[in-house]
């Protein structure tokens, strides 16, 4: 089925060398890190993960909201979203790809990747991550590659792939668990340490996954030939709009107990992110924008007369992507490394090689989604008349 | 596939292009390195002294396994002493003590280093002896 | 085009160990090597079941007395000086209380305490957060209670510096044998005797196993040792009859956080008498 991502538009060949370009651009950018360190970004000793891990951190949520599609569809047998799990599983592969790449690119070592497994280390949350990482990209790429092959020749799926399919739901589940478990269970990182974080992160990778489908999904129905249908966008604005309120709601809790409680070092780091402390307040704009996006496109979801015209929903779902990738993938980690282990504040921002790379990174997943999307795009023109069961 | 004929050619592309270096260097001899052992250090040893922590046929091979042993040893175990197969005792480090003796790195190690080609990260880290000729 | 035959006979190399035969040829010599030989700790090495330290500042007077023993851990360990927070490497360092023992100071409490600078090191931790988070054992703990660092295994992760509590740890962001913006090299006089780092590990002070190993003190216990007699005192905290278990149960002593759970190793002396009665030793 490779072939079909070699036969393509004008447009769909300059969008993929406009990514190969940035693509280019951060691998260059990537040498010069691999000489001169990690130095070149704004990391430091006391703020020692920033932008590549909340990059990833976010991604895994992204990755994990597949499920949002698998389990109506396989376990609820909702019909309407027979024609995008696919898209769903293809993205999960674009952002564990992002997630590694990711990963590669924080790493002082990177030539000694393989030491994860060959001293596995049982106690290490980061170990498990690897693992399960590896394990839902695999299952993604055989799940997503078998259902599409049967239905480009109109067959049904082989039996076999059901157990992987029923597999993949706690996966997903899984991934962003043991995600959530390498910042909540450190001692002495008070913002992290909250038995809330794995929900937290499950609600808000719930809503920002879906979110960004429902513009994808939109997006393939204007550019392509293949119509994913309005009643499953429909479908999937219902759920962003439940994850997107549990989410805001388990804030407010985390914002409870440090308030209410009154305990100093529990409160820092939120005083940090959206009042500043000590008189540095580098990410409180930021802080800002995202809260002020959660409510308006909150506002926006929550009336179904809103939600059903699709611009607005469109509209509300790119706000809430950004408030969610502001407060993961950036306020979470610099959030947990202020104020330092000696209570002082140190800020910091991003270099820009680490710009260049992270876009990179981003344009690199964006290379993978068109490739894949390509591919499923043309075989649901192929097949437009036939009804799909899996 | 109506593409298979193209994915030969690209394969046969491709291996000859991974293969280039080996028939690029068909009939090109390459000189043996001499490793030097004529350090001042070793030049005090009298004689029948003058033998590595074990013996030379094992060091050519397996210097790199033992290097492996020693430093899990030291760095994880904290057993520091080697009592080798001839049953003398040596400090495990490649810095003290192999470079004692072997104090002319770029004659005796870089020599057949650069010869096979690997670049072990030892010295990334770890401090060479002084030399001067370069 | 020497560097294709180099690359390719490291390829063959490689493979060649990977074949059967290059296995069976290579355990073969490695066999008949170790038979005979073994393993041992050096015959003056110090041995402890759980090595502490109890830091008393009153025993430090000036702010010379602190550098001596900066430098001396930091020129002994080849520490590279990048004199910029950010990129910062070290191992032994001073804090005021407040910053030192966050959430122990009070408004009212006297001058003395509040303004007096606590020398800070890893503290080797009884039930370590840096070790349960390490992807590699590149952190691990001995027998000892000695919170060690293999700066081979280590991949760079950096998990351990958001784990540990007491920001003992430092990455090398940049490389520690290059130069500072002056073009100093980062490490003035590099000690011959131990190794530097590379870019892209984690370091830390080691309690100076390659000091215990030989016999000796830790550099900066021993340098204290110059000027004040118990400013940095050494020992084994599992032995009653220590020196550091003489004067913690004869002083009042804190450790760094202690209530979330880490079982800090190092001790400071607060207050107390110095004539305490010690307890009797059964
Ligand atoms: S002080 Fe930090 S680095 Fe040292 S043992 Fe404790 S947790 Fe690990
Ligand atoms: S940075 Fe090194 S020592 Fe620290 S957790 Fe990662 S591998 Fe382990
Ligand atoms: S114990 Fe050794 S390594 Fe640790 S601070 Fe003192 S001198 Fe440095």
């Amino acid at each position: 089925m490779l072939d079909k991502a070699l036969k393509g538009s004008r447009g769909y060949w300059g969008w993929l060398f406009f990514l190969m370009g940035i693509m280019g651009a951060g691998f260059l950018a990537y040498l010069y890190q691999f000489k001169n360190g990690l130095g070149v970004t704004g990391l430091s000793r006391d703020i020692s993960w920033g932008l590549y891990i909340g990059q990833f951190t976010f991604l895994v949520g992204v990755a994990a909201s597949a499920v949002m599609l698998v389990i109506p569809y396989y376990l609820h047998d909702y019909k309407k979203f027979g024609k995008i799990v696919i898209l769903g599983e293809f993205l999960a592969i674009s952002a564990v790809i992002m997630c590694m790449l990711f990963i590669m690119a924080d790493m002082g070592q990177p030539m000694r990747v393989m030491n994860i497994f060959l001293h596995p280390t049982l106690n290490s949350v980061l170990f498990w991550d690897t693992v399960v990482l590896n394990g839902y990209l695999f299952l993604n790429i055989i799940i997503g590659w078998i259902t599409l092959e049967s239905d480009s020749k109109g067959i049904k799926p082989p039996q076999w792939i059901k157990p992987f399919i029923y597999l993949s739901v706690p996966w997903a589940v899984s991934i962003h668990t043991v995600t959530a478990f390498i910042y909540a269970g450190l001692p002495g990182r008070h913002f992290w340490l909250s038995a809330i974080m794995a929900a937290r992160f499950l609600a808000s990778a719930f809503a920002g996954g879906p979110a960004l489908l429902i513009i994808l999904a939109l997006l393939v129905r204007k550019l392509t030939k293949f119509d994913p249908g309005k009643e499953p966008i429909q479908a999937l604005g219902k759920i962003v709009t439940y994850a997107m309120f549990a989410n805001v709601f388990f804030l407010g809790l985390e914002f409870f107990t440090a308030f209410y409680s009154g305990i100093p070092a529990h409160q820092h780091s939120f005083h940090y992110l959206y009042a500043g402390l000590d008189g540095y307040n580098k990410l409180v704009p930021l802080m800002w924008t995202s809260s002020i996006l959660a409510v308006v496109s909150l506002f926006l979801l929550i009336f179904p007369s809103f939600r059903k015209k699709e611009g607005v929903l469109a509209f509300a779902c790119v706000s809430l992507f950004i408030s969610l990738w502001i407060d993961k993938g950036f306020g979470l980690v610099i959030g947990g490394f202020v104020p330092n282990m000696f209570e002082r504040v140190t800020e910091y921002w991003p270099t820009i090689p680490e710009t260049i790379i992270t876009l990179a990174v981003w344009a690199t997943g964006f290379f993978v989604l068109t490739v894949l999307y390509k591919i499923a795009v043309t075989v649901r023109e192929e097949t437009a008349g036939i009804e799909i069961e899996h | 596939m109506y593409d298979s004929g193209k994915i030969i050619v690209g394969l046969l592309i491709f291996i000859a292009l991974v293969t280039f270096p080996f028939y690029n260097n068909i009939g090109k001899v390459n000189a043996k390195p001499e490793l030097k052992l004529d350090t001042p250090e070793i030049q005090k040893l009298p004689e029948q002294e003058r033998k590595c922590v074990e013996s030379k046929e094992f060091m050519r091979g397996g210097h790199m396994q033992l290097l492996d042993d020693w430093r899990d040893s030291v760095v994880r175990d904290g057993s520091r002493i080697y009592t080798s197969s001839a049953h003398k005792t040596f400090n495990m480090s490649l810095q003290n003590e192999c470079m004692r003796c072997h104090s002319n790195k770029k004659d005796f190690c870089d020599k057949c280093h650069n010869y096979m080609a690997v670049k072990p990260y030892c010295w990334d880290c770890h401090i060479a002896p002084k030399e001067n000729k370069s | 085009m020497s560097i294709n035959r180099r690359e390719f006979l490291r390829l063959a190399g490689v493979s060649a160990l990977a074949g059967v035969g290059g296995v069976a040829v290579f355990n073969k010599l490695q066999n008949n090597a170790l038979e005979a030989s073994e393993f041992t700790a050096g015959p003056n090495a110090l041995n402890a079941k759980r090595w502490a330290m109890v830091v008393d500042m009153s025993k430090f007077k000036t702010p010379e007395d602190y550098k001596r023993c900066m430098d001396a851990c930091h020129s002994t360990h080849n520490v590279p000086n990048f004199s910029n927070p950010k990129d910062e490497i070290k191992w032994i360092w001073p804090e005021k209380f407040e910053h030192a023992f966050p959430g122990q100071e009070n408004p009212y409490m006297n001058e003395e305490t509040k303004e007096k600078s606590f020398l800070l090191l890893c503290n080797h931790c009884d039930n370590p957060p840096c070790v349960r988070v390490c992807p590699t054992k590149a952190t691990f703990k001995r027998k000892d209670g000695i919170v060690m660092q293999d700066m081979h295994r280590c991949i760079g992760c950096r998990f351990c510096m958001a784990a540990c509590p007491f920001g003992a740890r430092s990455f090398n962001y940049r490389n520690p044998r290059g130069k500072d913006a002056n073009g100093q090299p980062l490490i003035k006089e590099e000690n011959a005797a131990y190794p530097t780092r590379t870019i892209g590990v984690v370091e830390k002070c080691t309690f100076c196993t390659e000091r215990l190993a030989v016999g000796k003190l830790p550099a900066c216990v021993e340098v204290s040792n110059e000027f004040s007699k118990g400013g940095l005192v050494f020992g084994d905290l599992d032995d009653p009859g220590s020196e550091v278990r003489k004067i913690i149960s004869a002083k009042y002593t804190i450790r760094r956080k202690s209530e979330i759970g880490t079982q800090p190793s190092v001790f400071y002396v607060i207050g107390g008498n110095d004539y305490a009665i010690v307890p009797e030793i059964l």
